[in-house]
């Protein structure tokens, strides 16, 4: 079965080779003509996590369905939506894993403790040293 | 035959290093100098013998030889040599060959050239290296065997991922691994330190070279990946915090503490504990990433379960050996004295406030990546990516510049601030001319961290230069140029980077061919778009004309290819480098009635990030030549005095 779709494939190759099934969506690789908006969109599309890749954001992926939701970001942005109204649209879709945006999940705070924690610690760590070396 | 040969020797050199550590524990034990006569002619050998499995394997993957499960699941006999060549390493049991080879090697180049080390400590270290190697001849014979046999054979191969059919795989994996592996040599030292009880200025002096050359490697490793992502992936972006990527980037931080204060206690004879501390990190953290990256659990946990084997079996060597290690640090910190004094306003400071920002980025790192599994595990799946490590490691890095600027300019031991100061005025007024500059320029169009990335790069450039002025140029030592190369390639790299997210241009657009894209000056006409076929893919290509400002047209040809074996579509883009920066042209699917996809991007100056990194590891080799050299010369003195 394998082999045939390979075959298949090959048989179609150069007319076809770039083509998916069904025809891309309009907004998946077409900007919106107010740069501001398309900033908007941006933004927003690079902590927006692809879904069927390997940890890339839907802004640098060449998958379908990355182009459907870059797609979905363009119009909706169009329509006057507001950039989190249509993160929480696609996390109650989806699921808290398809955003990157570390401050929409209480899940994620720790993370923003982690640098002072970490700083603390090793100051912690200097400040024994600088004593003991006082009182000498 | 081939196969089982390189299996014989692969085994053959598991009985050495196992060999190996017997002679070192009995030796060093019993005091019996005759055994430890003998630990460097085997760890010669076992260098040499995991060479040739290494060479086996290369051989099976050259001749396509399709009884071997690994070449049979991972090349195929349509291939160009060269990626048959690479792809050797291009699949899992093959870069634990790699790893083991380079560990072998690494071990033997210890035995032959090491020569300023305490003999029982230089022998201790090899023991260690022993004891490293011996878990992972284990895992790879035990758990993932590169020779196994298929019978029948298959008619033909499955193919390498087209992604990494690119001359980029040749060079790319095997020198990250020379600098992951690399790094295991300074956790050997560590622990042949820490048995000896021997941690000074003598041992940080004989450690140096050896970290500066795995930090060198993975320098040119991490530069080279990141530049290969970037016109591979075919959307521009050169660093994606996948966790991968940051698999590398860990030892490097590690590795890049590690060498300035390694620098602090062979000059100062300072930071002795702290010393042998990040040796043993720097090494943990190449083996953490090759676990994450091996075990497959970060794309998902369930990936794990796939191959609870191997995943174990790591799991299970990283808590031997770091483990191991640590109670070994926390057994002997005791006997370690305190290194040196130093007062608040000097060089030591600096460099301690350098380890201090890079092992929070470190851990930071490590947190944001490991931070998804631990959510997981209580059922809440969430992404850590570059929104959060961006914002958080940014600002650590630009402070770290700073530092970095500073340091070199404060002296050793004692100096004063207002001293320290004055060595700074220049920097600070070209600062502060530069962020006026990008004010009156850019203000309002781009970010806070881009905007501070270039006041900084521009002031760090110059500060980075700093300490070969009103200096006699010809009598500057190798290694002084080294420290300020380097440091400028970090301030250029970051140039690089501040410009590439403040001022790139992008343009998506569908033509039909004759029409014409405008982008950031530039004019591309799409002539024709045409079949052609290649070794192993066919592709579509669009033939395109590029000019800018009116001038002369230059011809791109950005392609989509298609791969049959694995059934894959790659984008191949098209570069354009200028002296101010690349066009980035990328060629998509056809969008409707004859009109196709393009990308274009206008990339100013982004090719000073992979310079910069270029410069970095430069500077790195002109500090190993430098003191390597300076050791040369006074040998070479000393023997012609006493003939």
């Amino acid at each position: 079965m394998k082999a045939l779709l390979t075959l298949f494939a090959l048989l179609l190759t150069p007319p076809l080779l770039a083509q998916s099934a069904l025809p891309p969506a309009p907004y998946a690789d077409r900007q919106i003509s107010d740069p501001a908006l398309e900033r908007k969109a941006k933004a927003l599309m690079e902590t927006i996590r692809c879904l069927t890749c390997q940890s890339q954001s839907i802004a640098d992926s060449n998958a379908s369905m990355a182009g459907d939701m870059r797609s979905q970001i363009r119009e909706r942005i169009m329509a006057g939506e507001e950039p989190e109204h249509i993160r929480r649209w696609l996390i109650e879709r989806y699921g808290d894993w398809v955003s990157y945006e570390p401050t929409a999940d209480p899940v994620l705070w720790p993370l923003w403790g982690a640098p002072l924690l970490l700083i603390g610690l090793g100051l912690l760590l200097l400040r024994g040293r600088i004593k003991r070396k006082a009182r000498r | 035959m081939i196969a089982e040969a390189g299996l014989v020797a692969l085994w053959l050199a598991a009985a050495l290093a196992f060999l190996q550590l017997g002679l070192v524990a009995f030796g060093l034990a019993g005091k019996k100098s005759e055994l430890l006569e003998a630990v460097r002619p085997v760890a010669v050998a076992q260098g040499a013998l995991t060479t040739i499995a290494f060479t086996a394997l290369i051989a099976l993957f050259m001749r396509s030889d399709m009884s071997v499960l690994l070449v049979a699941n991972n090349s195929h006999s349509m291939k160009p040599w060269l990626y048959k060549f690479a792809g050797t390493w291009g699949n899992h049991e093959g870069s634990m060959l790699l790893w083991v080879t380079v560990m072998g090697v690494a071990g033997a180049a210890v035995a032959l050239f090491e020569r300023a080390l305490r003999r029982d400590t230089h022998m201790a270290t090899l023991g260690g290296q022993a004891a490293i190697s011996l878990g992972f001849y284990a895992f790879l014979l035990f758990a993932s065997n590169p020779f196994a046999r298929i019978n029948p054979p298959a008619a033909d191969g499955q193919g390498l991922n087209p992604l990494l059919q690119d001359p980029g795989l040749a060079f790319h994996p095997p020198t990250l691994y020379l600098g992951y592996v690399g790094l295991s040599v300074a956790f050997s030292f560590a622990i042949g330190a820490l048995l000896t009880r021997q941690v000074d200025a003598s041992f940080a002096r004989a450690m140096r070279p050896w970290v500066l050359a795995a930090w060198i490697l993975l320098t040119l490793g991490i530069t080279a990946g990141s530049y290969w992502a970037y016109y591979e992936l075919g959307w521009g972006g050169w660093w994606f915090w996948d966790p991968v990527e940051n698999a590398s980037l860990m030892p490097w931080l590690a590795a890049t503490a590690l060498l300035h204060s390694v620098t602090v206690l062979a000059t100062r004879d300072a930071l002795r504990a702290w010393t042998v501390m990040l040796a043993v990190i720097a090494f943990s953290m190449s083996m953490v990433g090759t676990f994450l990256v091996r075990s497959g659990i970060l794309t998902s946990v369930h990936a794990f379960a796939v191959d609870p084997e191997r995943g174990s079996f790591i799991l299970v060597l990283l808590g031997i050996y770091i483990g191991g290690a640590l109670a070994l640090f926390g057994w002997r910190v005791g006997a370690v004295r305190e290194g040196a004094p130093f007062e608040l306003v000097s060089r030591e400071t600096m460099l301690v406030v350098n380890n201090l920002l890079l092992s929070v980025i470190l851990g930071l790192v490590l947190i944001g990546t490991l931070y998804p599994l631990l959510t997981e595990a209580f059922g809440h799946k969430v992404s850590v990516g570059a929104p959060y490590f961006d914002r958080i490691a940014g600002p650590i890095a630009l402070i770290l510049m700073i530092v970095m600027a500073a340091g070199p300019l404060t002296r050793w031991r004692r100096d004063n601030l207002a001293e320290v100061g004055r060595r700074l005025i220049v920097p600070a007024v070209i600062a502060m001319i530069a962020f006026a500059a990008v004010a009156i320029l850019a203000w309002g169009r781009i970010g806070v961290l881009p905007f501070l990335g270039l006041v900084i790069a521009l002031a760090v450039a110059a500060g980075s230069v700093a300490p070969l002025w009103k200096r006699n140029l010809r009598r500057t030592p190798l290694f002084t140029w080294g420290m300020v190369v380097a440091h400028l390639g970090c301030a250029v790299s970051l140039a690089g980077m501040a410009c590439d997210s403040a001022f790139t241009v992008e343009k998506l657009a569908a033509v039909r061919p004759g029409d014409v894209v405008e982008a950031a000056g530039w004019k591309l006409r799409l002539t024709r778009i045409v079949p052609i076929a290649g070794d192993n893919w066919t592709a579509l290509q669009a033939d395109m004309e590029a000019s800018r400002n009116g001038g002369p047209p230059v011809m791109l040809h950005p392609q989509s290819r298609f791969f049959p074996s694995p059934p894959t579509t790659t984008t191949e883009a098209a570069l354009l480098t200028r002296w101010n920066g690349q066009l980035y042209v990328v060629l998509g699917q056809e969008a409707d009635q004859g009109r196709w996809q393009l990308r274009v991007w206008w990339k100013p100056f982004v090719t000073l990030i992979w310079f910069g990194g270029a410069l970095v590891a430069l500077g790195g080799a002109l500090a190993l030549v430098g003191r390597e050299r300076r050791g040369w010369l006074l040998k070479w003195r000393g023997k012609a005095a006493v003939a």
